[in-house]
């Protein structure tokens, strides 16, 4: 940490800056690859600044200013990544944005950001903005790197990537000064300046540019770098969408302040292949990837001879029971020790091997929330994974786990130098170094998302838990609070109670009232297998869920749920009092569930009005009639009388120390 | 790539006149079935050239004789200025006609690369003991040939397919990998026999595309057969009718559209 203090201190406050350093300091070290024509071709420290260079001079002939917005828009590629370099290094601010982005979307942004010239990747991006020229009037200029299928173009505001870093090296080559100036640009520059401005990716309302100032963007890569201990020998594998904070920051920004090698893939379909070549040493990938990756692991193990796999169950028995506390540094008996180093080379390396996790020192994952068996897994095999919290107004980190101290349900304490505090309502909200200043041009949003003592609000429900690790609960508009003025996290509730295999939906009320009620429904699946082996006949959902034995197995589930709850000091005043069974799945064909299958859950409430009066009413059976719609389109009535059951509320427990 | 990348304008301007192939009242017949009357048409330079008509209406036939698999009783085609009346499958390739097949015709456990490097044969130069030497002039032509193959995976975005065996692959991947495998011959005239046969409309749609590439960056000469008169009308320059060996129409697609010969072939009036 000192040494990055230093850095900070000594002047290095915009990436161009860092270019410079690196490529005096790492100059024969790999800055970038690209897996081309089956080769991966690398440019190194000193060769990426003479790219950058050029391509900034070329930029500045065709009229960049300090001060222009530019957009960077494709696939992760090192032309790309260089112009975010040039771009800064004139003073100019580099807007990526997606590239899977509709033209309709693309020019809004585009306009939206005042963008004078757009550095794009292929003609799928020039098409589109071609096509929407018209509501950009700011643009001055189209630059594309592979010209494939742009040769009959004869657009006056198209320049191949090549022509123009032949300008800058026409202009070099007449003026050896030029050179000394352009860098002269950069040791001046201020840190004040914007150095990036990432657009949200607008799943709530419009986009909206955050703009990252440089001091603040060096100063956040600087602190995490030296929190996982990166430097020039680490190699990242960059291929999530160039226009995501997260590439933005663990590629680009750690890149630039550590000197890792950011390697590019061949194309979005070779991933997989280009990981194992890689074999990178820092990994981020969401929740489902690592999902994706455990389920074909475990397919083509079902696919093995009978000795494979019984080695495969044996050890990886094995690390589930030690792999975790050897990761962490915790006391192992040395049979055990030893038992994991023979599946370390049995099992654990191969497989590393083929997932090209081989030489992983540091992965995250973030995004959402992520099973404790998955998580357990790949921890089990050695790989420190861990998670993060983070959003795009924070340049990322929030919060990040240290290695000692990762668990599943959590996201970590405070990354360095984060502040983080709860506010009245529940809402995580923080103060950091990456903190954006402000969304460009709609001050008035900014208002609305930065308190007045300089807080930036997330929109999450959170809470430390007793070992100082922040959970999110939820979205903040979706927590409410008992009469008891008790916090209510639905999705929280929900989310625990869905854990078990038994449970496949459930909807949780509680908002204003004295207690909690759920509807649950029961998977169908799961318990279906479960009647079949113990000879329980059912013909339909309906009788499988009025089932007594059925009852009881969920209320035990309930029970177990109402136990978890109340080990948590924030959630244990919430603990769920009455549930019942619905006598109908919950279907997106009735409006109850989205189609991404999601529970709308106000409509839900409308819907069993009836039922959730009884919740609250302290009958202990309710009688409804339901319309369903059947798939082809006709409507019915279902009937049933529905068994509402009380359950037990556990104490608040001591403080968990083991947690 | 870019020192293959032809202006397509340049392309269009060269080959307005210039004849790449002619087939001059051309019959053919197997045994007493008339396969093919009397029938002539032309290919230019830099075009792309559609053969259609209804099933058994001597389509493939005329690829067959096009590419010399089959010899013509009578007529001649004139090819780059030679006239022959048969040309042996392997002249065609030495001379630069590379086809791909209605049903795909590939290596099922070779992988992708060594698929496409296969249709490279014709062009290496070493002897087979060289080749198994692995060493020095053979090895650098090796290198040289990968490094076309590579030109090509690209160009046909196969990159995730490299080294799997092409027999995993679906339908319509595979159909690429042909057609890469006939690109690899670098050839002066490319026959597509029914290239987006059994394929979904996305396939069809990446299909169309390639072809298009080929045909303007490449500056590669087209004749193809496809039964899809929605795609053919949109790719071609000009489109040659066939009805039953005879050739019914022929000119631009929008000509051939509003032909009645063709409108009554493909509504299927009696004869």
């Amino acid at each position: 940490m000192t040494a990055t203090t230093s850095a900070a201190d000594s002047g290095l406050d915009t990436f161009p800056k860092y270019l410079l350093l690196n490529a005096a300091r790492f100059a024969g070290r790999p800055a970038m690859r690209h897996k081309d024509f089956g080769i991966w071709q690398s440019w190194t420290w000193s060769r990426q600044l003479d790219e950058v260079r050029r391509l900034a001079l070329g930029l500045r002939a065709l009229g960049l200013q300090a001060g222009d917005n530019i957009a960077v828009i494709g696939a992760n590629r090192p032309r790309l990544y260089w112009t975010l370099t040039a771009a800064q290094s004139l003073g100019a601010v580099p807007v990526p944005i997606y590239g899977d982005a509709v033209a309709d979307e693309m020019a809004y942004v585009l306009d939206h950001a005042e963008v004078r010239f757009a550095v794009v990747q292929d003609q799928e991006q020039v098409d589109k903005i071609l096509g929407t020229l018209d509501r950009i009037p700011s643009l001055r200029g189209i630059v594309y790197d592979e010209p494939r299928g742009l040769g009959d173009y004869r657009h006056a505001l198209l320049h191949s990537f090549e022509s123009v870093q032949e300008r800058g090296e026409a202009l070099l080559a007449a003026d050896p000064g030029v050179a000394k100036a352009w860098e002269d640009g950069i040791r001046n520059a201020s840190g004040d300046d914007v150095s990036v401005m990432l657009y949200t990716s607008g799943t709530t309302g419009r986009s909206k540019g955050v703009m990252i100032r440089s001091r603040s963007a060096v100063q956040a890569a600087s602190d995490t770098a030296a929190f996982d201990d990166l430097d020039e020998r680490d190699n990242v594998l960059a291929y999530l969408p160039l226009a995501w904070v997260g590439d933005h920051y663990m590629n680009y920004a750690q890149g630039c302040v550590s000197g890792f090698c950011v390697n590019c893939p061949e194309s979005g379909e070779t991933v997989a292949l280009d990981l194992r070549e890689i074999a990178p040493t820092f990994y981020f990938a969401p929740p489902r990837v690592f999902e994706s990756l455990l389920t074909s692991v475990t397919i083509r193990m079902e696919d093995a001879g009978r000795l494979k796999r019984w080695i495969y169950k044996r050890w990886i028995g094995v690390a589930g029971k030690y792999g975790e506390a050897i990761l962490e540094g915790r006391p192992v008996p040395l049979l055990a020790r030893l038992d994991y180093a023979l599946g370390k080379f049995l099992i654990y390396q191969p497989l590393r091997n083929v997932l090209g996790l081989s030489n992983v020192r540091v992965a995250y994952t973030a995004g959402e929330a992520i099973g404790q068996d998955l998580f357990s897994f790949f921890r089990s095999l050695g790989i420190n994974l861990k998670q993060l919290y983070g959003q795009t107004e924070a340049f990322l980190y929030v919060t990040c786990q240290n290695d000692r101290a990762v668990r599943a349900d959590t996201v970590g304490p405070a990354a360095p130098n984060v502040d983080i505090r709860i506010s009245e309502a529940g809402e995580v909200q923080f103060r950091s170094p990456g903190q954006f200043a402000g969304y460009f041009r709609q001050d008035e949003t900014t208002a609305e998302t930065v308190t007045e003592d300089g807080y930036v609000k997330t929109g999450d429900a959170g809470f430390f838990d007793a070992s100082g690790q922040l959970k999110i609960i939820d979205r903040a508009k979706d927590v409410g609070r008992l009469r008891s003025g008790a916090l209510f996290a639905p999705k929280y509730i929900e989310n625990t109670l869905k854990f078990f295999p038994n449970i496949k939906e459930a909807v949780a009320f509680g908002d204003g009232r004295d207690f909690v009620g759920v509807f649950l429904n029961i998977d169908l699946q799961a318990v279906g297998n479960w009647a079949e082996r113990n000879n329980i006949a059912f013909a339909s959902y309906q009788e499988l869920a009025g089932h007594p034995e059925v009852s009881r197995i969920i209320a035990g589930h309930v029970d177990e749920t109402n136990r978890r709850l109340s080990r948590e000091p924030a959630m244990a005043g919430a603990q769920i009092s009455r549930f019942l069974i619905l006598h109908k799945e919950l279907d997106a064909d009735d409006g109850e569930l989205t189609r991404t299958q999601k529970v709308r859950r106000a409509f839900v409430a409308e819907r069993y009005r009836p039922l959730i009066e009884a919740l609250y009413d302290g009958s202990a059976e309710k009688f409804v009639e339901t319309e369903v719609t059947y798939e082809d389109g006709r409507k019915g009535r279902i009937r049933a009388t529905v068994k509402i059951t009380d359950a037990r509320i556990h104490a608040p427990a001591e403080r968990d120390l083991a947690a | 790539m870019n020192s293959r990348v032809a202006d397509p304008v340049a392309i269009a301007e060269q080959g307005a006149g210039e004849m790449l192939m002619e087939v001059r009242n051309v019959s053919l017949s197997f045994g007493g079935v008339k396969a093919i009357t009397d029938i002539s048409f032309d290919i230019r330079k830099g075009e792309i050239r559609a053969i259609i008509g209804p099933n058994g209406a001597g389509k493939t036939s005329m690829l067959n004789v096009i590419n010399g698999f089959y010899t013509p009783q009578k007529g001649e085609i004139v090819f780059r200025g030679q006239t022959r009346r048969a040309m042996k499958p392997h002249h065609a390739v030495r001379q630069g006609i590379a086809r791909t097949f209605q049903n795909v015709a590939l290596f099922k456990g070779m992988s992708t690369l060594d698929n496409i490097m296969a249709g490279r044969a014709v062009k290496m130069r070493r002897n087979l003991f060289w080749q198994m030497l692995w060493h020095g002039p053979a090895l650098a032509e090796e290198i040289e040939h990968r490094a076309a193959v590579e030109e090509i995976i690209d160009f046909l975005e196969i990159q995730h397919i490299r080294r799997t065996p092409v027999g995993k692959l679906p339908y319509g991947l595979q159909k690429r990998v042909e057609l890469g495998r006939a690109l690899a011959m670098e050839p002066s005239l490319l026959l597509l026999d029914e290239p987006m046969a059994g394929m979904n409309l996305e396939e069809k749609e990446d299909m169309s595309r390639f072809i298009l590439d080929v045909n303007r960056q490449r500056g590669t000469t087209i004749a193809l057969i496809e039964h899809d008169m929605g795609v053919v009308m949109d790719l071609s320059d000009r489109v040659v009718v066939l009805d039953y060996g005879k050739k019914i129409a022929d000119g631009v697609p929008d000509a051939v559209k509003s032909n009645q010969a063709v409108i009554d072939a493909y509504l299927g009036v009696a004869h």
